[in-house]
């Protein structure tokens, strides 16, 4: 065992899940490019097969036809993608806003407060997302809680419309991905050393300079890996535009899940994956660039400790 | 003058907890309404977690929730362990970029995305070989471990990487040999982290709904799929009340872990 | 009968630094061996080879006989007693002992005596049960002393094993550390940067500087004896004299240069007589030189002002300057200052024997 093991063994930790992720990975992704060039009909499954033999000839089904009907019908595919990234983009905004002065609070206060807080903002992570967006609804409905105690107060006397707004997206993604924003967030502030804020004070500066000269670029690297940790998987949400958004807040995974479900068209919902894919392949990479620079780092502060 | 936390962050951060628990709240309080409505409170009651125990539906699908977030945990974390020992330990290996990518675009990937692609490959993989005849829990737990085992790799990468080798070294001096080194020393230390990316990898299928969607046959309907079908179809104040007993649950562990966790570190330091 | 340990011309180089160059070293068994040099010369980097951690870019190696590349850590008769202790912190002081002779096949009763007896060894009785974090510092080094010497190896490397102790402690560990190696009569290799701690433990020191080795040879003869400079300025201090030889007259060689010395050549030592005209470095070491209130008229006499005296107790150290400038480096014992009292900017004269005088191959 222990001979097989020397040999083999370091081979057997890399096969084993780089055969599984290129298999179960890999391998469904090339199958949905396939997919994305053959017509839907009517079948199990429902699309014609891309190649294949029949009566020893080769025949194949490959067509550009799905990628033109996104051309074509551009404002029921394009618009939805484009509103995707718009919402995915304020979005990120709105939770860079709240989870900055929040990471901050977590990040300045003592060991055990900081303890406890961050198992306050983990918990409602380890709970469903589902269920929670399911009570943002209750929260946010014509007669829903807010409303109901707003007009029992008597400030309004009509319900204030806030469902299938860009509000109600907002606060879905908020409420799905706060957590994701803060961590890395606090990652950066809580490595901040207090003596440069000390000094800069010493010299003089203004608490908003201080911030602005000082707080601010240091705490970049995790604005970035915050930001790219909502905003990718925002803009192929399906579950917030689904349950809190209204026709103006269609998203393209929505429209991907419509086409799939409803329409039963395989095929265009393969194409609208690979539409989903493209517009997402300049952050993916932005992100991974910026991954592979903090392992850098790293390395280098490894690199000059050793002797 | 020192910079303190400020009372914007202050404001700021009530907002936020807030914003994050409201709805929770309000969902906890009003599973013990009499009534249907949200908008009205129609006295004390518990029946709607009675009538939950004897919703059969939901019931069995809380319990193949439970059962594939088990399986899938599991495979994740064995996998997400491989991961990690061959990124932080094996310098630069053979197929090392490419590991790197396929581990890391599934932590971004759309689940839109995934899950059809998922059952796109599932459908081919029956066409030419007969396995999986339909989906169900299988191809669930399949999808789900393999975006798990990413997760988990992240997590269990980070804390072997801050792993001291000598502590390995020491137990090949001592005449071990791998995998005994790993089994006997490098795992029980890096435990707390293992059980993390368990717990990790368990969450995100137990909560998730858009591959579930895809790959999920009849008969195999998670409990996000159920939930998801009657949300759509109106209130149910029996969501509450499942809503609220899996917030206890998860409350009262997590608050257990940590101070099982606070204890363990104060014993240490004496 | 071949050298129990032998390295023979080996070489090891990471990326582009070389870490050992072309270093031979053989070693008897039962020595009691210390590595000493500061940090970055090398003298991890060759304990690590030894150990099987890593392999020689070129050259051999062999314990008793037999060559040790391709063989791993696992499977040498060598075992290593790590700087930072690597004791394995989930398991008790017993389990971390017991741990190498598990994976030697021992256990049961004969493993529980062999425990206890390593524990009664390095005197942790009682504390079988604890585990590491529980530990004061210098309880946790003798479980890696004893978790060490459990197989029984024929070779024990030790790396900076009292670095991390307060010095009163360390004292005592040190004489504890040679009295159990006496004892037990295992090969040891010790690396430390300390020389004090090096001249306590060893029976012979090897002086490493950037890969190489300066010199190999028992505490007093490099102490006494030191081949060059480097050596000399690195155990203990020295003053140092350049000049040419001028005469020669027997056994004695007379510089000139910054300070004329008659040098007492030893016929019996190895080391080659320069020629007339030679330039030489001379070395003088602190309590060679004597200090007096009035001209003694002895060989090697100079006039100098004393400029600092440290006071360290046992002995004080002296720097006392000549007029051309020239700085001696000296030092008085408690009783021999009382005798001559001088103190701070007062005039002196200082001499040293002829056959004091170090001659160095620099």
């Amino acid at each position: 065992m222990g001979a097989f093991m020397a040999r083999f063994g370091k081979r057997i930790v890399v096969i084993l899940p780089l055969t599984w992720l290129a298999l179960f990975f890999l391998m469904p992704l090339v199958e949905t490019v396939q997919v994305s060039f053959t017509t839907a009909r009517r079948s199990v499954p429902p699309y014609a097969p891309l190649w294949g033999f029949e009566d020893g000839a080769f025949f194949t089904n490959f067509n550009l036809e799905n990628y033109a009907l996104l051309f074509e019908y551009w404002q029921d595919y394009l618009g939805p993608a484009a509103n995707s990234v718009r919402l995915a983009f304020f979005a990120t905004l709105v939770c860079l806003l709240f989870a900055y002065p929040m990471a901050w609070w977590i990040a300045r206060s003592s060991a055990r407060m900081r303890t406890i807080l961050l198992v306050l903002v983990m918990l409602p992570f380890w709970t469903s997302s589902l269920l929670r967006l399911y009570a943002l609804i209750g929260l946010l409905n014509p007669n829903g809680f807010i409303n109901s105690v707003l007009m029992y107060i008597g400030l309004i006397d009509q319900p204030i419309g806030m469902m299938q707004t860009d509000f109600s997206i907002y606060m879905g993604m908020v409420l799905t991905y706060l957590p994701l924003m803060i961590l890395p967030l606090y990652a950066t502030m809580v490595r901040l050393d207090g003596d440069l804020i000390e000094a800069a004070a010493d010299l003089g500066g203004s608490r908003f300079h201080i911030f602005a000269t000082v707080i601010l670029p240091l705490t970049v690297p995790g604005i970035i890996a915050g930001s790219l940790l909502v905003f990718i998987p925002a803009v192929g949400e399906f579950v917030v535009p689904a349950l809190l958004g209204g026709p103006d807040q269609l998203m393209i995974g929505k429209v991907l899940w419509t086409e799939f479900f409803r329409n039963r068209d395989w095929p265009v919902a393969a194409s609208l994956a690979m539409l989903l894919i493209a517009i997402l392949t300049v952050p993916i990479i932005y992100a991974r660039y910026q991954d592979g620079r903090q392992d850098e780092a790293e390395a280098h502060k490894l690199g000059d400790a050793s002797s | 003058m020192k910079q303190g936390i400020g009372w914007l962050s202050l404001t700021m951060g009530v907002l936020g907890f807030g914003l994050l628990y409201l709805p929770i709240t309000v969902m906890i309080a009003y599973s013990f309404n009499a009534g249907k409505l949200v908008s009205v409170w129609a006295g004390f009651s518990t029946k709607w977690y009675a009538s939950l125990l004897h919703n059969d539906q939901l019931l069995s699908a809380f319990g193949k929730s439970l059962w594939v977030a088990f399986w899938a945990a599991n495979i994740s974390t064995i996998f997400g362990i491989l991961i990690a020992i061959a990124f932080v330990r094996f310098g630069n290996f053979r197929f090392r970029l490419g590991l790197s990518a396929l581990a890391s675009a599934p932590l971004v990937m759309p689940e839109v995305v995934t899950g059809l692609s998922m059952l796109l490959l599932f459908i081919a993989m029956e066409a030419m070989f007969g396995w999986p005849s339909g989906r169900g829990i299988d191809t669930i737990i399949i999808a789900h471990a393999t975006f798990g085992m990413c997760f988990a790799a992240v997590v269990i990468q980070a804390r072997l990487r801050d792993f001291d080798q000598a502590l390995e070294d020491a137990a090949c001096d001592l005449g071990a040999r791998q995998p005994f080194i790993f089994l006997s020393i490098t795992l029980p230390i890096i435990a707390p982290a293992v059980i993390a990316a368990w717990l990790l990898a368990f969450t995100l299928s137990f909560d998730d709904l858009v591959i579930a969607s895809f790959v999920s046959g009849p008969g195999s309907s998670t409990l996000p799929i159920v939930v998801f079908a009657k949300v759509r179809l109106g209130v149910t104040p029996e969501i509450n009340a499942l809503a609220t007993m899996m917030i206890a649950v998860v409350a009262i562990s997590v608050i257990s872990a940590s101070i099982i966790m606070h204890r363990r570190l104060a014993n240490k330091t004496e | 009968m071949a050298p129990f340990i032998r390295l023979q011309n080996v070489t090891k180089n990471f990326a582009d630094v070389n870490a050992v160059n072309d270093l031979s070293l053989d070693i008897e068994q039962g020595e009691l061996f210390c590595l000493l040099g500061a940090s970055g010369c090398g003298k991890s980097t060759l304990l690590r080879m030894l150990a099987g951690f890593e392999t020689p870019t070129s050259g051999r190696i062999e314990i008793d006989g037999q060559d040790m590349a391709d063989v791993s850590p696992a499977d040498r008769p060598v075992n290593m007693m790590f700087q930072s202790y690597a004791l394995f912190p989930h398991m008790t002081v017993a389990s971390n002992i017991a741990y190498g002779l598990r994976r030697a096949g021992m256990q049961g009763a004969e493993l529980d005596a062999r425990v206890d007896s390593l524990i009664k060894l390095v005197r942790l009785d009682g504390l079988a049960s604890r585990k590491p974090h529980k530990l004061s510092g210098g309880q946790r080094q003798r479980v890696a002393l004893a978790r060490a010497l459990a197989r029984q190896p024929k070779l024990l490397l030790l790396d900076e094993p009292l670095a991390a102790l307060d010095k009163k402690l360390r004292e005592d560990t040190q004489f504890e550390l040679v009295d159990i190696q006496e004892k037990l009569g295992t090969t040891f290799i010790v690396v430390t940067h300390d020389q004090e701690e090096a001249m306590t433990l060893a029976t012979r020191i090897g002086i490493m500087d950037q890969g190489c080795l300066e010199q190999v040879d028992a505490p007093r003869v490099l102490y006494e004896r030191p081949k060059n400079s480097f050596v000399a300025n690195f155990l203990g201090t020295a003053t140092f004299i350049t000049g040419t030889v001028t005469k020669i007259d027997g056994a004695f060689l007379h510089v000139d240069g910054a300070c004329p010395t008659v040098v007492y050549l030893d016929p019996k030592s190895d080391r080659i007589a320069p020629k007339l005209g030679a330039t030489v470095t001379l070395a003088i070491r602190p309590e060679k030189i004597h200090l007096t209130r009035t001209k003694t008229g002895q060989q090697n006499e100079s006039m100098v002002i004393i400029e600092d005296i440290a006071y360290l107790g046992v002995a004080s150290n002296y720097r006392v300057k000549r007029d051309d400038g020239l700085l001696f480096k000296l030092q008085q014992t408690h009783g021999q200052r009382e005798k001559t009292p001088l103190e701070w900017e007062e005039k002196g004269f200082v001499h040293f024997d002829p056959a004091d005088v170090i001659m160095l191959e620099d």
